[in-house]
């Protein structure tokens, strides 16, 4: 088995003819959390959609490696079932199709298994008293009518359900208030519990990252990554904004 | 990346097949329609004389209207060469087990019997054009419903209740095909639910088409008293064939004083078929009128289910659902008329489009002088799956009088490439994660049905959605 879980290397990215990535390396191992940190219009969003597949975007790199398997020509499915998972900064409503229902249908997308009603519901209630959802959210529409809080809730109850190997963050923090953002965090702490799972958490602010233990910290400015270090660069940001990077 | 989609024919060998009854077991009329013609099938469904006199002037009409000029071409019908009337040779059964074989292989591949022991009250499955297999639960027989077939009941008790109401909500005058209807009508069902009556159980009646060139014009007629409540389902699909298939059925429903009935339809065609039905209500002071509607399949369908609210404060809703494929235009939509103090009307439709299919909402809204407090919603969303599917819709309102709210609401829309990628990032297909989104789309309407219906609805969704990811 490859040490690396995810090995990206001279990663560009074009969606309508413009460039958004202009050459991102980007090295994860199992266990590890990572941070991705930069102003607004970086391309951190681009990145996370791109390495999920995001079929808007033409994506080249020299190397782009998960688990030691090439990620080229594979559809976002293909990536999700491999263990790839992306939390939503906007997550999308869809009428007809409880949550409950979708995690369950999600679930046996990725296992090829049938999922057993009683087990599962019985999970799915314990995933949401951990986020402190109300039960009914269960069987609501996908989404729809959701407000902001309850949809990142939402997508963390996924992360939890879903138990992928690897998953990006997409500004799971942004518009929520100090409580949501407590609860989202405990949420996430809880999906490290396991080990060997790897995060990459895309994030403008700093709150969600209290909670939890940053390994590598890269700086995203004007898709290239400027600056990498460790936990102490995420203090640095917080004290001195992206300014000198600029 | 690329993406690729393709239009594929639809696998559907699941609703397609056709059994292999042979030729001489059939009686058969000549192809053409004549005086002669009618009065043999009168002959056969041994007519009272009103009804021999009716068909011989629905003829008369039939021969002196002009065909319709307006709503999709029915150019490809060619009525000439549609037999009028195909009958198998088995009569009326009582029980399932001597109905014969093939046939019942038939009904066996469309689920009747598992129907049957899910409770329904009773089956009335038509077989070409005539009944051949009926059976009314005793307990709804002992509360004093009456449910059979249209021609035994002519002769039977509600004789004079049928004459006074057979094609007076839909006269034959109505439109060409009505008075093709009350010249060859055949087969179909009688409901009379007696005042005061909650009929616990849906009753059921399941459609079928099953010999080349026939047409099918079967009767439906209900009658709900004062105060009794009913939930009739009607279920359709036809095999396949080369020869243009024509469906003129006519359904008439009376709702009485404070009554209610529920009207729950799935029809599912082969693609070679033109569907002209058409469906009527009438509901009395406080009575209120549910139509749930599924039209998938056919070639042409104009389908335009018409209420009239007639006494005060009398109610209608209707939820709608219309899948257009590859060379089907579907006309469909619904008419109100809006004839009587605080009459109340609320329509809810979706219409979903693809690999070409036309699907088109025509809407009729009447607001009479007298209705004064009447309240009427009407919104349709529409959904196209590519760029060479067409949706419209045709919304027409006459209002007359100020003390009215009448609103209407119209949405098109696509499935949308950031639900899609949503939805496949979680590890869902492609082909899974559209037919996912349009079960979603038609959701509002398959919660109307009962579940065995709202099942058999999402199959034929998957059905038709399968195979359009390449």
């Amino acid at each position: 088995m490859p040490e690396k879980l995810l090995e990206i290397q001279g990663l560009t990215a074009q969606t309508n003819g413009k460039e958004i990535l202009h050459g991102v390396n980007l090295s994860i191992g199992r266990g590890e959390i990572h941070v991705l940190m930069g102003p607004n219009g970086a391309g951190k969003s681009t990145l996370g959609n791109v390495l999920m597949g995001h079929p808007a975007y033409t994506a080249q790199a020299e190397k782009m490696l998960y688990r030691g398997e090439s990620l080229e020509g594979k559809s976002a499915d293909e990536r999700a079932r491999a263990g790839m998972f992306l939390s939503f900064q906007n997550p999308v409503e869809v009428p007809g199709i409880t949550l409950a229902s979708f995690i369950r249908s999600a679930i046996e997308a990725r296992t090829g298994k049938r999922v057993m009603p009683f087990a599962y519901r019985k999970r799915l209630l314990a995933g949401m008293r951990l986020l402190q959802m109300d039960e009914a959210y269960a069987e609501r529409d996908l989404n729809v009518g959701f407000s902001g809080g309850e949809k990142k809730k939402a997508e963390i109850l996924q992360l939890l359900m879903l138990e992928p190997e690897f998953a990006i963050l997409d500004e799971t923090d942004s518009g929520l208030d100090v409580d949501a953002v407590r609860t989202v965090s405990e949420g996430v702490r809880e999906y490290m519990k396991e080990p060997g799972r790897s995060l990459l958490i895309i994030t403008h602010s700093t709150r969600i990252l209290e909670a939890l233990h940053t390994d590598y910290t890269h700086i995203l400015v004007d898709g290239r990554i400027v600056a990498e270090g460790d936990a102490s660069l995420v203090d640095e940001i917080n004290r001195e904004g992206f300014e000198s990077y600029e | 990346m690329k993406e690729k989609t393709y239009v594929a024919d639809i696998n559907r060998n699941l609703y397609d097949f056709r059994n292999t009854e042979t030729v001489e077991d059939t009686f058969r009329l000549e192809d053409g329609l004549t005086e002669e013609i009618v009065l043999q099938i009168s002959a056969e469904k041994n007519d009272p004389d009103w009804m021999r006199e009716f068909r011989l002037q629905s003829l008369e009409t039939y021969r002196r209207m002009p065909i319709q000029d307006w709503g999709p071409s029915i150019e490809g019908l060619d009525m000439d060469h549609i037999a009028t009337y195909v009958r198998s040779k088995t009569g009326m059964r009582a029980k399932w087990s001597e109905v014969p074989q093939d046939i019942r292989d038939t009904f066996e591949r469309l689920g009747i019997p598992q129907a049957e022991r899910e409770s329904l009250a009773g089956v009335g499955a038509q077989y070409d054009s005539e009944l051949v297999y009926h059976n009314v639960k005793e307990e709804v027989a002992a509360q004093g419903v009456i449910y059979s077939d249209l021609e035994s009941a002519m002769h039977g008790p509600m004789a004079e209740m049928i004459r006074e109401h057979f094609m007076r909500l839909v006269p034959p005058s109505d439109h060409k095909f009505a008075a093709l209807h009350g010249a060859v009508w055949s087969g179909g069902s009688f409901v009379y639910v007696p005042k005061g009556v909650s009929v616990e159980i849906p009753l059921q009646s399941y459609f079928r088409l099953n010999a080349p060139g026939a047409g099918q014009f079967e009767h439906t007629l209900i009658l709900v008293d004062e105060g009794a409540d009913l939930h009739f389902i009607e279920g359709c699909s036809a095999p396949k064939y080369n020869v243009a298939n024509l469906h003129a059925g006519c359904v008439e429903l009376f709702v009485g004083k404070n009554a209610k009935l529920r009207y729950s339809t799935i029809e599912n065609w082969s693609k070679n078929m033109y569907n002209l039905n058409t469906k009527r209500a009438i509901v009395e002071e406080g009575g209120v009128m549910e139509w749930v509607s599924g039209s998938f399949g056919s070639h042409v369908s104009c389908l335009y289910p018409m209420t009239i609210l007639n006494g005060a404060g009398a109610r209608m809703e209707f939820t709608g659902i219309t899948f257009a494929g590859r060379e089907q235009d579907l006309d469909t939509g619904m008419k109100v008329v809006h004839n009587a103090e605080r009459t109340a009307s609320v329509v809810s439709t979706r219409s979903i489009s693809k690999d070409g299919g036309v699907s088109t909402f025509r809407s009729s809204v009447t607001v009479t002088p007298k209705a004064k407090g009447a309240r009427a919603s009407v919104s349709c969303e529409s959904l196209m799956l590519d760029d060479i599917s067409r949706s419209d819709t045709i919304p027409a309102m006459d209002v007359r009088t100020r003390d009215a709210d009448v609103g209407h609401e119209a949405k098109i829309g696509r499935i949308s490439d950031d639900a899609l990628f949503y939805l496949m990032a979680r590890g869902i297909s492609e082909e899974d994660a559209r037919a996912m989104i349009v079960s979603g789309f038609a959701d509002r309407v398959s919660k109307e049905l009962p579940l065995e219906y709202a099942v058999e609805m999402n199959n034929l969704i998957r059905l038709e959605m399968k195979g359009s990811i390449g």
